[in-house]
């Protein structure tokens, strides 16, 4: 038996129940649209990856009860370039940038909840407002105001297929309770997130090495609305391989393990790979370019795994670590703790350490304290490993999320294959979010877009829906 | 110290929450936690004392059950704080009380309540109990001063020795200085945080009562409960000038500064507690320590009967019912003050211990 939800076609279909799709749900609900969700994940974890956010990077023009300071459009335009290096669609990205000015006063009005700016952990103050409690605070506030605005929303239900007449939406294929239902509605919007839990769709663009990766978020984004959309003759945006992947502790969940599992150390460490040898730059720049490179570096190591070697000198100057760390009194122990090769490993930190110039430590800025003489260098804050004990995390690569999508407008309408805007489809979050960001990330930018072109798709299908 | 497991359950969340710190906008546990890198056993025992179990960490929490990491910050320091006050109980030997804790606390309220009365009957006999006594000096007739004041002297005096003992074995636990536990400041600080409840507030907006919505009523409850205890005691007190600073012998008139402060704070201790039952009662059980429910409902079903009593006591004190009810509450009230060290009462010793440290810990 189907859900009596499935029965009544609806205004809007949502596929997704993250940030995105919320923000489409509750503007065509306000618009007078009837609105169908259908999320995959059951009742305790549902929102996608937007469990795991903790802010949101909007444009304001003076500090607020929630940021510390102005983060005006051209300082954000500015970021983006920066991090996406020019790989972005520049037309989409600043209406995004100009849009998300009232973000986060939408969001109080739906009732969600910030906190005052605290931390300041993340340097993210000024630029971003944090959600009381996180995303998972966050998604509960969506829910309990979906719900109050008569949004039907249907837990544990997978889209398997789109079913499309040429650039036409005519019914969503949904698996529920073990069966499949054709589920029609006059538009739909696709806030599905992308494919970082699809495993085998991220060989096509990783190859096998991609088995090795964990999966920061749901394991609920396999990518399905998406693969069937371009099945269907959807037109791609970005490429496979594009994606937010950070290092992580190589310890974490295979999915889930969320914000926890960051490894923060880099920049303090030697990093060395299974063979003991040194791979990259640690001291290169300070979080969070550090942060979003090494998850790509540590892919292209031998089992795309590697180890950031401390001394005691450097505990506590990094946030703690959800897994303790690997501890010996010689860097020998240690090695064979984590399965390194030993010798080499000696080697390289005593060649390290051999290197490293007098300077001034400072563990808040770059420092200049640097290596000479070292291939690869190490530019800032490096320091002679040699206080026992010394401490080793092992490190994988993290994919948070994917950025191949679907090529949309600024009215968050799906492009076709023939270089037409869909009819009655749109798209909002990670799914298209590769329109934005070609590569690259700068924290709290994935939920405004997904609130930026999840309220434009929102009012857009339901205006269409109505006519 | 309390026993292993739950402290290492404890140790285990704290580990993973200061990895991920969402929730530092909720209490003071959160800001206190990111103090420290890892948990030895006394620093979880000072967070669980800090925690004053609002629930909102639990529903905004990514990694709580069923995520594999399983993290319920506030039943586990729920747990913990269970443990402390059994643990630290003086005399030792008392500590089982807190085991079947509801069961205890209804057996001696019984027994005491009921020798109180039977006292009476058996020493001056029914007529002086079911007789109408009025004017100054009417309670006395039927129980005289001087016992009135030995009965809860003794039994006051007995719980805040108690209390005092506790309080230095955890604050010793926790890793404190003796002398910090009387610094103006941080006292100053913790005894406004305490009396406004601000942890209650969660980040602001409430607890998540009874479920992951925020509300102000379990605050507000708890609040109402708090200080129409504080106004009972204020009426006490007063009363006690009167009589021996000037001689005034209550009963008082109703309009009289203790019967309007023990009015107030009569109803205060029957709505705060009736509305903290509905709460409780509604609750979800999942981020609870649904072991140590009784010792909670005892607790505040001993000030419902104690604010019950009193009231009814002002009510018809001009009637043949005065005898009677003066015994029972007197009895009642014993009972409250003897069983306050091994009941939920001990909460606000440590919760108010916790509150000071934090407090000094803040001004670092």
């Amino acid at each position: 038996m189907p859900p009596k939800e499935f029965l009544q076609p609806h205004d809007v279909l949502v596929l997704g129940a993250g940030n995105a799709a919320m923000s489409a749900a509750l503007t065509a609900r306000a618009r007078g649209a009837s609105v169908l969700m259908i999320e995959s994940a059951n009742k305790d974890l549902r929102g996608g990856n937007s469990r795991h956010v903790r802010n949101i990077r909007y444009t304001h023009n003076a500090a607020t009860d929630y940021v510390t300071g102005r983060y005006d459009a051209d300082e954000y335009f500015k970021d983006l370039m920066r991090v996406t290096d020019g790989n972005t669609n520049e037309e989409l990205m600043r209406f995004m940038i100009d849009a998300s000015e009232d973000c986060a006063d939408w969001m109080l009005a739906q009732g969600i909840k910030f906190q005052p700016p605290l931390s300041g952990t993340l340097g993210l103050a000024r630029t971003n407002a944090f959600f009381l409690g996180g995303g998972r605070a966050m998604m509960n506030s969506y829910f309990k105001a979906a719900e109050k605005a008569g949004i039907d929303i249907v837990y544990e239900a997978e889209v398997e297929e789109m079913e499309l007449d040429g650039s036409t939406f005519k019914a969503a294929m949904v698996r529920h309770g073990g069966e499949l239902h054709r589920v029609e509605a006059r538009t739909v919007v696709l806030a599905s997130g992308g494919f970082e839990a699809n495993i085998e769709w991220l060989k096509e663009g990783w190859g096998e090495i991609a088995e090795n990766f964990l999966v920061r978020g749901s394991p609920m984004n396999t990518g399905k609305v998406l693969r069937s959309m371009l099945d269907n003759g959807a037109k791609p945006i970005g490429a496979p391989d594009q994606c937010h992947a950070v290092a992580i502790d190589g310890r974490a969940p295979k999915f889930d393990g969320g914000i926890s599992t960051r490894i923060d150390c880099v920049i303090f460490s030697a990093v060395v790979n299974k063979n003991g040898e040194r791979f990259y730059d640690e001291g290169e720049d300070i979080w969070p370019k550090r942060y979003a490179i090494w998850g790509r570096l540590v892919a292209k190591q031998p089992d795309q795994v590697a180890y950031a070697i401390i001394d005691s000198k450097s505990m506590g100057l990094f946030m703690p670590t959800v897994y303790a760390p690997f501890q010996a009194d010689t860097l020998g122990d240690l090695a064979e703790q984590l399965g390194v090769d030993a010798p080499t490993m000696e080697k390289t930190i005593a060649d390290f350490n051999a290197a490293v110039q007098p300077g001034e430590f400072n563990a808040t800025e770059p420092d200049g304290c640097h290596t000479e003489g070292l291939e690869p260098k190490k530019s800032n804050w490096a320091r002679k490993i040699d206080t026992p004990p010394y401490y080793g995390y092992p490190v994988k690569m993290g994919i948070t999320f994917t950025y191949l999508g679907l090529e949309v407008n600024k009215s968050a309408q799906v492009f076709m294959n023939d270089g037409k805007p869909a009819d009655n489809i749109w798209a909002a979050g990670e799914i298209m979010a590769g329109n934005i960001l070609g590569q690259g990330y700068a924290g709290g930018t994935g939920m405004a877009i997904g609130n930026v072109f999840g309220r434009i798709a929102g009012e857009e299908a339901a205006r269409h829906a109505r006519n | 110290m309390p026993a292993t497991e739950t402290l290492e359950e404890a140790k285990r969340v704290m580990q993973i929450c200061n990895a991920c710190r969402y929730c530092e906008g909720y209490c003071a546990v959160f800001p206190a936690m990111n103090k420290r890198l890892t948990f030895s056993e006394g620093d979880v025992t000072y967070l669980a004392n800090l925690c004053h179990g609002c629930q909102g960490c639990y529903y905004a929490c990514q990694y709580a059950p069923p995520h594999e990491f399983a993290v319920n910050v506030p039943k586990v320091f729920a747990e913990l704080r269970a443990e402390t006050y059994r643990d630290y109980a003086w005399p030792g030997i008392f500590k089982g009380l807190f085991e079947g804790n509801a069961k205890w606390i209804a057996l001696i309220t019984a027994v005491l309540a009921v020798a109180v009365l039977a006292g009476v009957y058996l020493v001056q006999g029914a007529d002086v109990l079911g007789g109408v006594h009025t004017g100054p000096g009417a309670f006395y007739n039927v129980i005289p001063h001087n016992v009135i004041v030995y009965l809860a002297i003794v039994p006051f005096a007995f719980a805040g020795l108690a209390f005092l003992i506790g309080l230095l074995k955890f604050w010793r636990d926790i890793g404190a200085r003796p002398a910090d536990l009387v610094h103006p400041g941080a006292l100053a600080q913790a005894l406004k945080d305490a009396g406004q409840m601000k942890y209650m507030a969660g980040g602001g907006h409430g607890c998540n009562y009874p479920d992951d919505n925020f509300s102000m009523a379990r605050r507000h409850a708890h609040q109402m409960t708090m200080w129409g205890f504080m106004l009972c005691f204020a009426a006490t007190s007063v009363a006690t000038l009167y009589h021996y600073a000037f001689g005034w012998e209550a009963p008082y008139d109703y309009l009289s500064i203790p019967v309007i402060l023990g009015t107030l704070g009569g109803i205060g201790i029957v709505i705060g507690p009736v509305g903290l039952l509905m709460i409780k009662k509604k609750a979800d059980p999942a981020p609870q320590d649904t072991k140590r429910t009784g010792m909670d409902i005892a607790f505040l079903w001993l000030l419902i009967l104690t604010g019950v009593t009193g009231l009814a006591l002002l009510g018809l004190r001009e009637t043949s019912a005065m005898g009677t009810l003066l015994a029972v509450h007197l009895g009642i009230v014993l009972a409250m003050f003897a069983t306050f060290p091994y009941g939920k009462m001990v909460h606000a010793v440590y919760r108010l211990g916790a509150l000071i440290k934090f407090a000094h810990e803040r001004r670092e």
